[in-house]
């Protein structure tokens, strides 16, 4: 359903992805992975047309997504950012709302099935009772998930998110990516920026991986992560434990690395 | 409360202030002659009044009024910037700029609004020229551009002043402090709010999704430069249009919509025709006090909404503090 085709990402005097050349598909779950810098976002962002790339392009259902109207693009794709504004003139169940907007027919208001599945996604992420609240008062974690469920409201069939799991707690990290798996096994595409090795392992079927110098490794979990080329893309040994037939990555203990310089 | 059960207070409110202004002046006219004068029912010096001098100008004060709030609150998403007002696009100066030209060069009302017109759109037109360089926007740079013309124009504004002769200078004051003596007409002014109130308010909920920020807005499906395109010139047609009324009357465009948010209207959905609606009815008792607190001497408008309009913002300010923690 998504595809890059021969992606070039470059910021002036520096190539952080060239020629990615990878079919996203329906159904499946990416981690992105790489070190601060190395473009993650700035792939993500390309992924779902909020920037153009410096060369190559994205296609959404075989049509290139900058041919496609921004309107039917929110339809289909759903973003999480990184970064956003914590100011917002409303309540979490205004915020949530607006996550309808690529679907709302009625010029002024929202339907009633607007309104209901904000509230359904509101309760799935626990905010039933901050729904009335502003959304500046909550907190960063409930602020978090008041974005987690205005992105599902927006039901999309591809689902690109940054760090979602910021902010959140190990209940609410857990809780996140078990709703992405569940989405992905009903048919979504999930791609998702991560930090967290043992999560990538867990609930990505495939991995995208970013060495920040143009050079990238795409491919299912089971051949993408290796203890070696992990290490080389994060500058830090790494060795891999298997637990309870899980594949954990973990870098040495401080005694095992000398003393601090 | 409900937002419908407040805006319908704000409209009672409007209504009371536009007819609590036209019985107001140098001859206080009583609520049952006013009402059989505004339905035809008396002729007359009373009814005259009303018709000829009093509704004109306190219509054409409500339309000011809502034009500027309107500018404002348009200007506040396009930025996102709380304290932008409808004054930064060098709309005010340029237009300050012609009309005071044409009252140097003793031109007639008619060239005095048509080179304000001009002096609005040049300068309007160059700020954006300015600021929206190869299709990339960029609120800061706009901002910036937008004070920095505003600079030059009133140093040719200030040179004018110098120039002029003495008893020109009085009226050119006024027009620049804000004054609604010579608005004349209502009804054109009145024709562009309600062009613009049909454009806009079925855009409101796209504004709620532009406030949320740029990236996020086009991740929602708003083709975002396109609309903030449109939003700046709607704002700057309301800006021109209210400038050519009362000239530069200060505070409105950017105090109501905040009043309006205290009010629990800050979905845009609703702010939009609150704004339009607070803005008019302001401006209206402004002026009504501007010419009758003090008669016979009669204030420029733009004075008493700045003299009202500082200790507000500043309460405003205050209350930020506040809400930021």
């Amino acid at each position: 359903m998504l595809r890059a085709e021969n992606l070039r990402i470059a910021f002036p005097g520096r190539t952080l992805v060239d020629g990615l050349s990878v079919d996203f598909g329906a159904g499946r779950v990416w981690a992105i992975l790489g070190r601060n810098g190395s473009g993650k976002s700035t792939l993500l962002r390309t992924l779902a047309g909020l920037q153009s790339p410096e060369a190559g392009k994205v296609l959404l259902d075989d049509t290139a997504l900058q041919s496609i109207a921004r309107r039917q693009v929110a339809s289909r794709i759903g973003v999480l950012l990184q970064d956003e504004s914590a100011q917002f003139w409303g309540t979490a169940r205004d915020y949530v709302l607006l996550g309808r907007h690529p679907h709302a027919a009625g010029v002024f208001g929202w339907s009633q099935a607007d309104e209901d599945i904000a509230e359904a996604e509101l309760i799935a992420q626990n905010l039933g009772p901050f729904s009335g609240r502003a959304y500046t008062t909550l907190s960063g974690g409930e602020r978090q998930r008041a974005r987690a469920a205005a992105l599902f409201a927006q039901r999309p069939r591809a689902y690109l998110v940054d760090e979602p799991l910021q902010h959140l707690d190990l209940p609410h990290q857990v809780a996140l990516l078990e709703r992405l798996a569940l989405e992905a096994r009903q048919g979504a595409l999930v791609v998702m920026v991560l930090h967290d090795l043992l999560f990538a392992s867990r609930y990505c079927d495939h991995i995208l991986l970013l060495h920040g110098d143009g050079r990238f490794e795409a491919g299912p979990s089971a051949q993408a992560l290796s203890a070696g080329v992990l290490s080389g893309v994060y500058g830090l040994p790494l060795h891999e434990f298997g637990v309870q037939g899980e594949r954990l990555f973990l870098p040495d203990p401080p005694s095992a690395r000398g003393p601090h310089v | 409360m409900r937002r419908s059960r407040i805006l319908l207070l704000i409209c009672l409110f409007a209504l009371a202030a536009l007819m609590g202004s036209i019985a107001v002046g140098s001859v206080a006219i009583p609520v049952a002659d006013l009402l059989a004068a505004l339905t035809g029912k008396t002729s007359g010096p009373v009814a005259d009044i009303v018709w000829k001098l009093r509704l004109p100008r306190a219509a054409a004060g409500f339309a000011c009024g809502g034009l500027l709030a309107l500018a404002g609150s348009l200007l506040q998403v396009l930025l996102r910037n709380p304290l932008a007002d409808p004054y930064i696009f060098g709309v005010s100066g340029g237009a300050a700029l012609g009309v005071l030209l044409a009252m140097l060069l003793g031109l007639g009302m008619a060239m005095q609004t048509g080179l304000g017109l001009a002096g609005a759109i040049a300068a309007s037109g160059a700020v954006f020229l300015l600021s929206f360089r190869g299709g990339e926007w960029n609120p800061y740079r706009l901002l910036l551009t937008g004070v920095v013309i505003a600079a030059g124009l009133n140093a040719a504004i200030s040179l004018i002043l110098v120039l002029a002769p003495y008893a020109t200078v009085k009226g050119m004051l006024y027009w620049l402090m804000g004054d609604l003596a010579y608005a004349g007409n209502p009804v054109p002014a009145l024709l562009v709010l309600a062009v613009l109130l049909a454009v806009l308010l079925p855009l409101g909920r796209t504004l709620n999704v532009l406030a949320l920020g740029r990236t996020r807005a086009l991740s929602l499906g708003v083709p975002v430069a396109g609309m903030e395109i449109l939003l700046y010139f709607l704002a700057a047609i309301a800006t021109v249009t209210a400038v050519l009324i009362g000239g530069t009357i200060g505070f409105i465009g950017l105090i109501v919509p905040h009043l309006v948010r205290l009010l629990g209207l800050a979905d845009h959905r609703w702010l939009l025709p609150a704004s339009v609606l607070a803005g008019g009815s302001l401006l209206v008792i402004a002026d009504a006090l501007a010419r009758s607190a003090w008669a016979p001497l009669q204030f420029p408008v733009g004075v008493l909404t700045a003299l009202l309009g500082v200790p507000v913002l500043l309460l405003l300010l205050a209350g930020r503090s506040d809400a930021a923690r």
